[in-house]
């Protein structure tokens, strides 16, 4: 079978919204389409797993730019599942609002060139591509982020699309400079695989430079502090099940691109990818600890939590190691699912509720009991209580930085994600527990509404994985885990 | 070639590229949006020249493909796609509520075109001899300006060149050091500008339409601190 299947699925999906056969017509094709994708994905990173070892599959032609290894399965498999998990959502969210047709059109042909343009992160092994793809990641997810059309959705988008961008331009220059440290040593073809040949004869300055460059460029698209201050916008602003893919999978996406630079740094001496990871990841998951406390809308604590995972993954990266690199798969993996079904849940308690403000809505978990064991379940997983899945990826990290013997930065990580579980679970409590105020917005108006099926149906499929992967990790997800983890670090 | 032409050559691209920073330089001190938008497209023809000159020194065949797709897709198809997508008034627009006063942003923004230097020239010494030239240092400062620009300004069009000069300034820097990146890469770096004017002419238009304004850098009803008085008595 070919990679390219992958990548042809959500563009013929596109044209076939376009046929105009009425609403069901477009909901289906999307479900569908990404369900599709699911299966052919599994059955690729089953074929990864059992050849063992990067595997340049594919057609001649195109053999120098498509690449697909373990860490890109890996990634690729994420972003097929959340994609089908938020597409069924999406039936039903997008069904409770009066759209019209043409409106619903436009989503969804924007969700899966969305879709597509993340699936294409992965695959291709030019970096210019790379980067040409990761921009039309902002592009096409711009619109659906802006997506609700009020004064704060357009803001957002545009913060979003302007420091995106700004980053991708501070990018360009370091894939620039990467290509011309490939050429002063040798002349491989620019590809991860040729980089990493010929990383050891690469000119360190010019390696540096370009990696720092990228780390600084992609970081704020990630949302690395103190570059991630459009992050908490655009991830609250967008339609919920958009913010499933942005939060869940898109972040986790472009930092695989950075992730691929550390082998070539740890390959040149004295370069230090790892110090400079530990730093920002720090940095990252203790700001954002502390703003998760004072937050006033539920959907930007849950974006909030994002930057403070991604400072997690980044920081795991940092200590280095086999052990650290596996909790950092794992992380990936647990954050991916975990943030997809609290965006889910958030979105169904502001279907329950009307509003996004964490004081105005009290005792969810009466009025909405689905809406309110959802939201308590996911605060729960994000903020990593055993035994979900978040609780064991955090856990392999701290005990592997134990390990290397990182007592400081290890420590300072274990107190983050203290307080930020702390901070996480005050406002979540509340808003599913505490009694109901007196003439409250959240008292009045659409009482009883009962959530379509398909959002339970997804919220259901959504949470099978965050209840699994904290007690059980199949024997080929293993393989897949060691595989990328293998491909980070040595 | 003779040495005499390829010294010629040399000498006719560091003028090109000087001028092309001159033209940063314009942009960051224009008020009026579509002085900086003509600005932009002089220096997206100033990059093609140097392209093409740089083409003709090393015997680049990619180079002038950069050198013609820059000629195309800049000075043409963004104009027109920003007349079919966006408001016609980003176009008559002036900066009133700049952030910094003209002559504050100049001084820093040359502070950033030394700085650039500095960070450049040991950069270019890295390559080997026939990568090295201008290109490098001009182009990290032409990259900074616009980011800098985009800091300061408040209006859609200004925003939208501030992108575009940063991606220029990338550009510079890469026909010097990384020359044979190859067309397909080359066409759809150029193709992503065009998608970017699109998507943010689009934005443009809808913010217009919705909150009235195109000067979309001073929206800023989402931030952290706004905690009004009756939300926190709420959250007791």
């Amino acid at each position: 079978m070919s990679v390219i299947v992958i990548l042809v699925v959500p563009l013929l999906a596109t044209l076939l919204i376009c046929v105009p056969l009425g609403r069901r017509w477009v909901a289906a094709v999307t479900v569908v389409s990404s369900v599709v994708d699911l299966m052919l994905i599994t059955q690729l990173a089953g074929e990864v797993v059992s050849g063992s070892g990067s595997v340049e599959l594919l057609v001649p032609a195109w053999h120098k730019w498509i690449a697909v290894d373990g860490l890109s399965a890996l990634i690729l498999l994420l972003i097929g599942l959340i994609a089908t998990t938020a597409a069924i959502y999406s039936v039903g969210y997008m069904a409770q609002r009066d759209l019209t047709a043409k409106k619903l059109r436009l989503y969804h042909v924007n969700y899966n060139l969305f879709v597509f343009s993340m699936l294409a992160i992965p695959v291709l092994a030019e970096p210019t591509l790379v980067w040409i793809v990761v921009e039309l990641t902002t592009l096409c997810s711009a619109l659906l982020v802006s997506f609700e059309n009020t004064r704060e959705a357009l803001e957002a988008a545009w913060k979003y699309v302007v420091l995106s961008l700004m980053g991708a331009g501070v990018a360009l220059l370091g894939f620039m400079v990467l290509f011309a440290a490939l050429h002063a040593g040798g002349g491989e073809t620019y590809t991860w695989m040729g980089l990493e040949r010929a990383a050891p004869k690469m000119p360190a300055i010019l390696l540096q430079t370009a990696f720092l460059l990228i780390l600084i460029g992609l970081g704020t698209k990630v949302g690395l502090v103190p570059m991630h201050t459009w992050l908490p916008d655009a991830h609250s602003q967008a339609p919920s099940s958009v913010c499933a893919l942005l939060s869940g999978i898109e972040t986790t996406s472009i930092l695989y691109v950075i992730l691929r630079l550390f082998p070539l740094m740890q390959a040149v001496p004295g370069a230090h990818a790892d110090v400079w990871a530990l730093v920002l990841g720090l940095i990252s998951v203790g700001t954002a600890a502390f703003l998760l406390l004072q937050v006033k809308d539920y959907k930007r604590l849950f974006a909030f939590s994002t930057v403070e995972h991604m400072g997690i993954l980044l920081t795991a990266i940092g200590l280095g190691g086999s052990a650290a690199g596996y909790g950092a798969m794992q992380q990936i993996v647990s954050h991916s699912v975990t943030k997809s079904f609290c965006f889910f849940a958030a979105g169904a308690t502001l279907l329950a509720t009307g509003t996004r403000e964490i004081a105005a809505v009290r005792g969810l978990i009466r009025r909405s009991p689905v809406a309110g064991a959802a939201l308590l379940l996911g605060g729960l997983a994000i903020a990593g209580a055993p035994p979900l899945a978040v609780f064991l990826s955090e856990f392999t990290i701290l005990k592997a930085g134990l390990d290397r013997g990182q007592y400081l930065a290890t420590g300072l990580l274990a107190m983050f994600i203290v307080i930020a579980f702390f901070g996480v679970m005050a406002h979540v409590n509340r808003m599913v527990f505490a009694p109901a105020e007196e003439r409250s917005p959240a008292t009045e108006g659409s009482a009883t509404l009962r959530l379509p099926f398909s959002c339970r149906l997804a919220l259901f499929l959504a949470a099978v994985p965050v209840l699994g992967l904290g007690v059980y990790i199949p024997k080929p997800l293993h393989d897949l885990l060691t595989l990328a983890a293998a491909a980070v670090s040595r | 070639m003779s040495d005499a032409t390829k010294q010629l050559l040399e000498n006719l691209n560091a003028l090109v590229v000087a001028l092309s920073l001159l033209t940063a330089f314009g942009i960051v001190a224009m008020r009026q949006a579509r002085a900086c938008l003509n600005l932009f497209i002089v220096e997206s023809l100033l990059l093609a020249a140097s392209a093409a000159l740089l083409g003709l020194r090393y015997q680049s065949p990619h180079l002038y493909g950069v050198a013609l797709v820059n000629l195309i897709s800049k000075p043409i198809i963004v104009p027109w796609l920003l007349r079919r997508t966006s408001p016609a008034e980003i176009y008559t627009r002036r900066e009133i509520d700049q952030v910094l006063n003209i002559p504050t942003a100049l001084l820093i923004a040359l502070a950033l075109a030394v700085g650039a230097y500095f960070v450049g020239v040991p950069l270019a010494n890295a390559v080997a001899p026939e990568f090295r030239g201008p290109n490098v240092p001009i182009g990290i400062a032409v990259l900074l300006l616009g980011a800098f620009t985009l800091t300061v300004r408040r209006e859609a069009l200004s925003l939208l060149i501030g992108l575009l000069v940063m991606e220029n300034g990338a550009f510079l820097a890469g026909i010097s050091i990384a020359r044979d990146l190859g067309m397909l890469v080359e066409l759809a770096i150029a193709t992503d500008g065009l998608v970017i004017v699109f998507v943010m002419g689009v934005l443009v238009r809808a913010v217009q339409k919705q909150i009235g304004t195109t000067s979309v850098g001073s929206l800023d009803s989402l931030r952290e601190t706004v905690g009004t008085a009756d939300s926190d008595e709420a959250l007791l």
